[in-house]
C-alpha cells in the first residue's frame, strides 16, 4: 500500500497511468465489439497478404488502391468471385492488352488467389467465391440436367455454341469454349460476368438454375460421339469439307480406277 | 354435211384358226419364257445395250450424283416408316437422357427415336444425310466438268437446262430434308428461308404467310415440307434424271479427243457388258463410301442441337454446304433498306438471297445460248473441248467458282474466325473486297494460263519434244535435240476448232439496199473479247515445214561457228 502511495509521487505515474487508461479502455472495446474475433486476425493477415500480392502484380493497371487507370477497369465492388475466376483461369494478370484475355497457364496457388480475392473483396461488397453446393451438380434428376440443357440453350448458346464449344464475337472477341472449364469457374463467370459475358445474378438465375446448367454441359460433353467421329466439330462447315474431301475426292480417285481399268478404248 | 360412213353387209369369210406359236423364242427356259412375253431379245437387237460410251473419270461424277440418288431413295424409305411429319408438341420421353421431360414436336421425337430407338436408325439417318450432300456436290462438280469441256454446245443445250433444273430441284430436297426433323439448327434455316421469302418486294409478307400458313413457324410447315421432300420433288427429279439419261442415249456421249475420235463417232465399249459391269460396280462402291461414312462420321447430331424454339438462335449455326453461299452472301452484305409509301424494301435480303440464287441459275441457263451467239457456231459438238482451247469460257468458269467461293468463306465466317483467331470484322470487310476481286484476279490467271498452255501445244507441235539427251559440244555448249510427236499426239494437239471472232457484217447487200444486219458493232467486240485472244494453232503448211525442218539438226551453227542452244 506504501508502495502505490509512493509510486504516486513518481514522476513516471502519469505516463503510466494514461498507458493503463489506454489499455483499459482498449480491452474493454475488445470485449463489447462483436467484430473483433481471433479468425478476424487471420483474415486481415490474408487481406494483407492479398494486398501485398496485388500491390506488385495488379496494381500497374488497376491502380494501387484498386481504383482503376485507363489501363485497367476499377475492382472495387467486382467481389472474390471475380478475382478467383480471373486468376483461377490464368486470365489474369495479363501478359498484354487484346481484344480479349485468353485461358493461360496459372501461375498462382489458390492460397495466392484467395489472398488477392479477400483483399479485393474487402474494398467493396461483391460475389463470393462459392461453395461447392453451389456449383456442383452432384445428386441433380435426369428432367432437372435436361431442363439445364433448355436453360444453356436459351441462355447461353447464342454466344458459346451449340453445346458450349465456343463461338465468334465481334473484333476478335470470342465466346470461349466451355469444354473444359471447371464447375466453380463457370459459376463465378456468371455470377459475374467477365469480359463480353452479361451478369446473371441470382434474382434471374437462382443457383438451382446453375446447377443444372453446369450439370447438362458435363454430361453433353462426357456422352459418348453417338454416330461416330465428330470430324472437326464445326457443324455443316465440317460435313461440308468432309463430303468434298472424302466423298468426291475419294470416289473421283475410284473413278479413275475404274476409267483405266480392264476393256479401255484408247 | 357429215355423210353417214358406208357400211358393209358382209364380214369377210374368214375360218377361226388357233393363234401362231412358231413366233416364240429360240431359247428355252425362263429367258425364252421372259423373251416370249417382254420382247427382251428385241430390245438387244435395236442396238441399246450395245451402245457405245467413252472411257474417262470425269465421265463418272454424273454417276455418284446418280448413285447418292439412289441411296437416298432406298434410305429415304427406310426413314419414312418411322418420321412422324407432325408439329405438334409432345413431352419427349425416348431413351435419350439429356432431353428427358422437354417439350419437344412429334418430329423431333421422332428424328430421336429413330436415331436411339430404332435398330439401325442412326446408321441410316447418318447415311441418307451424306448421300444428300454427296448428291448436290457431285452435281455440282458434273456441272462444272460439262462447263468446261463445252459439253453443253450444240446439240445438248436442253440436256444442260434439265441439268439446271436438276440442281435447283436438288437444293429445294436437300433443304426441306434438312428442316424436317425440326431440331434448333434445322430451326434456324429455315428462319433465314422465311426472312427471304419476306425480303420480296411487295408480295413478301403474303408469300411467307402462304407458304407457313401464317406467322413463322406456324404448325403446318414440317407436313408441307414432308410431301415436298418425299413425293413432289424426287418425283420431279426422278422424271428429269430419266430424260436426262434418255438425251444422254439420244444424243450419245461426248469424247475428248483423240486418234480416231470424231464429231461422227463415239469410240469406246459398249453398254453391255463393259459398262454395265464398271456402272454397276462403281455403284456398290460409291454405296459402299455412304454406308462408311454415314458408320464413322457424325452428322446432323439433332440430339445436341435440341428442338427448335424461334427464341433461340446458338452461335456457329451454318446451313448446309450447299446454301452456305447464300448464308455468306447475307452475312457480309451491308445493311441496305428502302422505305417507299407503306413498303419495305430489304435490299440487305433480297439482292444477297433471292438475287443471287437468280443470277446464277440464270446465267447458268443462258450460257450455252450467249456462247453460240458469242462465237457464232452453229455445228454439232460431240468432241469435247479441252478447257485451255476455249481460254475466255474457261478464265469465266474459274472467276464463277472463285466468287461462289469467297461467298462460301463468308458463310463460315465465325468458324474461321474462332479456328484462326482472326476478327470477325476483318473478315467481313476483306470478304465484301474479295467477291468483286478475287474473281478478276482468277478471270486473268486462268486466261493467261490456257493461253500459255494453248502456245505451249503450238510449240510442242512445231517443234517436237524434247529427247531428254542433254548433249554438251565439244565448243562446251549445250543442247538437247527435239523429236517429233507422234501422229496421235499431234492430231490431239490440233484436232479443235479454230474459232475466227466474228466481223461486223454490212448492213446493205450487194445492191447496196438495207437490210438487216448480222453482227452488230457490240456483239463483234464481245466475240473479240472472248475469242481474240487465242494462238493461233498450227496450219496445215506450218506443220509440213515444221515437219521438213525436224530433219535438220537441231543445234545449228551462227555465223562465228560456235553452236547456240536452239
Amino acid at each position: 500500500m506504501k508502495l502505490l502511495t509512493k509510486f504516486r509521487r513518481h514522476s513516471l505515474a502519469r505516463p503510466a497511468l494514461l498507458i493503463l487508461a489506454l489499455v483499459v479502455v482498449g480491452l474493454g472495446y475488445a470485449g463489447v465489439n462483436p467484430q473483433r474475433s481471433s479468425a478476424e486476425t487471420e483474415t486481415t493477415q490474408q487481406v494483407e497478404q492479398g494486398k501485398a500480392l496485388f500491390d506488385l502484380t495488379c496494381s500497374s493497371c488497376h491502380g494501387l488502391g484498386a481504383e482503376g487507370t485507363s489501363q485497367g477497369p476499377t475492382l472495387i465492388g467486382v467481389g472474390a468471385a471475380a478475382v478467383d475466376f480471373q486468376m483461377g483461369t490464368g486470365r489474369m494478370p495479363a501478359a498484354r492488352r487484346e481484344a480479349q484475355l485468353p485461358v493461360r497457364e496459372v501461375n498462382y496457388s489458390q492460397e495466392q488467389i484467395e489472398a488477392v480475392a479477400a483483399y479485393v473483396a474487402s474494398l467493396g461488397a461483391g460475389p463470393a467465391i462459392p461453395s461447392s453446393e453451389q456449383y456442383s451438380p452432384e445428386g441433380l434428376s435426369d428432367d432437372e440436367i435436361a431442363r439445364g440443357g433448355s436453360l444453356f440453350r436459351a441462355n447461353c448458346s447464342a454466344c458459346h455454341g451449340i453445346t458450349g464449344g465456343g463461338g465468334a464475337m465481334p473484333n476478335g472477341k470470342f465466346a470461349p469454349s466451355l469444354v473444359d472449364t471447371s464447375s466453380r469457374h463457370i459459376y463465378e463467370a456468371m455470377r459475374t460476368g467477365p469480359q463480353q459475358m452479361p451478369t446473371f445474378s441470382k434474382d434471374v438465375m437462382p443457383d438451382q438454375s446453375v446447377r443444372e446448367i453446369i450439370g447438362y454441359l458435363e454430361d453433353a460433353n462426357g456422352q459418348p460421339n453417338h454416330g461416330g467421329l465428330t470430324m472437326g466439330d464445326a457443324g455443316p462447315v465440317s460435313e461440308g469439307l468432309w463430303v468434298f474431301i472424302i466423298g468426291i475426292g475419294g470416289l473421283s480417285v475410284v473413278a479413275t480406277w475404274i476409267a483405266k481399268k480392264g476393256a479401255r478404248a484408247r | 354435211m357429215a355423210r353417214p360412213t358406208s357400211v358393209v353387209d358382209s364380214s369377210p369369210d374368214v375360218e377361226a384358226r388357233e393363234a401362231d406359236s412358231t413366233n416364240s423364242s429360240q431359247t428355252g427356259g425362263v429367258l425364252g419364257w421372259a423373251d416370249d412375253r417382254l420382247g427382251l431379245a428385241k430390245l438387244g437387237r435395236s442396238g441399246l445395250l450395245r451402245k457405245v460410251f467413252p472411257d474417262h473419270w470425269s465421265f463418272l461424277l454424273g454417276e455418284i450424283a446418280l448413285y447418292s440418288f439412289i441411296v437416298l431413295l432406298l434410305t429415304g424409305v427406310f426413314l419414312t416408316i418411322w418420321f412422324k411429319p407432325s408439329m405438334a408438341e409432345i413431352e419427349y420421353d425416348g431413351s435419350y437422357q439429356l432431353l428427358k421431360g422437354l417439350p419437344v414436336s412429334e418430329a423431333f421425337a421422332s428424328t430421336l427415336n429413330i436415331s436411339f430407338d430404332v435398330r439401325g436408325g442412326l446408321l441410316v439417318r447418318q447415311i441418307h444425310h451424306w448421300a444428300a450432300l454427296l448428291f448436290v456436290a457431285a452435281a455440282f462438280v458434273h456441272m462444272l466438268r460439262v462447263f468446261f469441256t463445252g459439253a453443253f454446245r450444240k446439240p445438248r443445250e436442253v440436256n444442260w437446262l434439265i441439268g439446271i433444273g436438276l440442281m435447283s430441284m436438288s437444293l429445294i430436297a436437300g433443304f426441306a430434308g434438312y428442316s424436317l426433323p425440326d431440331d434448333l439448327l434445322s430451326g434456324t434455316g429455315l428462319r433465314f428461308v422465311d426472312g427471304l421469302i419476306r425480303s420480296v418486294p411487295i408480295i413478301g409478307t403474303w408469300a411467307e404467310f402462304f407458304v407457313f400458313g401464317g406467322e413463322f413457324p406456324g404448325s403446318i410447315l414440317i407436313p408441307r415440307l414432308y410431301m415436298v421432300h418425299i413425293l413432289l420433288v424426287p418425283g420431279l427429279l426422278l422424271g428429269l434424271v430419266a430424260a436426262h439419261l434418255a438425251l444422254v442415249f439420244y444424243y450419245k456421249h461426248t469424247q475428248y479427243p483423240g486418234p480416231g475420235r470424231s464429231d461422227n463417232n463415239v469410240v469406246g465399249y459398249p453398254l453391255f457388258p463393259v459398262y454395265m459391269a464398271k456402272a454397276g460396280g462403281f455403284f456398290f462402291i460409291v454405296f459402299g463410301f455412304l454406308v462408311l461414312m454415314g458408320g464413322l462420321f457424325q452428322i446432323n447430331p439433332v440430339w445436341l442441337y435440341g428442338p427448335y424454339d424461334p427464341a433461340k438462335v446458338t452461335a456457329g449455326s451454318q446451313p448446309d454446304w450447299y446454301m452456305g453461299w447464300v448464308e455468306g452472301a447475307i452475312r457480309i452484305m451491308p445493311n441496305l433498306e428502302s422505305h417507299w409509301g407503306p413498303t419495305t424494301w430489304s435490299w440487305a435480303i433480297f439482292l444477297p438471297g433471292v438475287g443471287l440464287m437468280g443470277l446464277l441459275f440464270g446465267a447458268l441457263a443462258v450460257w450455252p445460248f450467249v456462247e453460240a451467239w458469242l462465237t457464232g457456231d452453229k455445228r454439232e459438238h460431240h468432241v469435247l473441248d479441252r478447257p485451255r482451247n476455249a481460254p475466255t469460257r474457261t478464265a469465266l468458269g474459274v472467276a464463277g467458282i472463285t466468287c461462289y467461293a469467297m461467298f462460301w468463306l463468308a458463310g463460315g465466317n465465325d468458324i474461321i474466325a474462332t479456328r484462326f483467331h482472326l476478327s470477325l470484322n476483318a473478315i467481313t470487310v476483306f470478304m465484301r473486297v474479295a467477291v468483286f476481286v478475287a474473281p478478276v484476279i482468277a478471270f486473268i490467271v486462268t486466261k493467261r494460263i490456257c493461253l500459255s498452255l494453248q502456245r505451249s501445244d503450238r510449240e510442242r507441235t512445231l517443234h517436237g519434244s524434247e529427247d531428254g539427251v542433254i548433249v554438251r559440244s565439244p565448243e562446251g555448249g549445250y543442247s538437247e535435240a527435239h523429236v517429233a510427236l507422234s501422229q496421235d499426239e499431234a492430231f490431239a494437239l490440233t484436232q479443235h476448232l479454230q474459232h475466227e471472232p466474228l466481223a461486223v457484217s454490212s448492213d446493205t447487200d450487194d445492191a447496196g439496199v438495207a437490210k438487216k444486219q448480222q453482227v452488230g458493232r457490240v456483239r463483234a467486240a464481245l466475240s473479240r473479247w472472248f475469242l481474240g485472244a487465242d494462238v493461233q494453232k498450227p496450219t496445215v503448211r506450218e506443220i509440213e515445214h515444221a515437219d521438213h525442218h525436224g530433219e535438220l539438226p537441231e543445234v545449228e551453227s551462227s555465223d562465228d561457228g560456235k553452236p547456240q542452244l536452239h
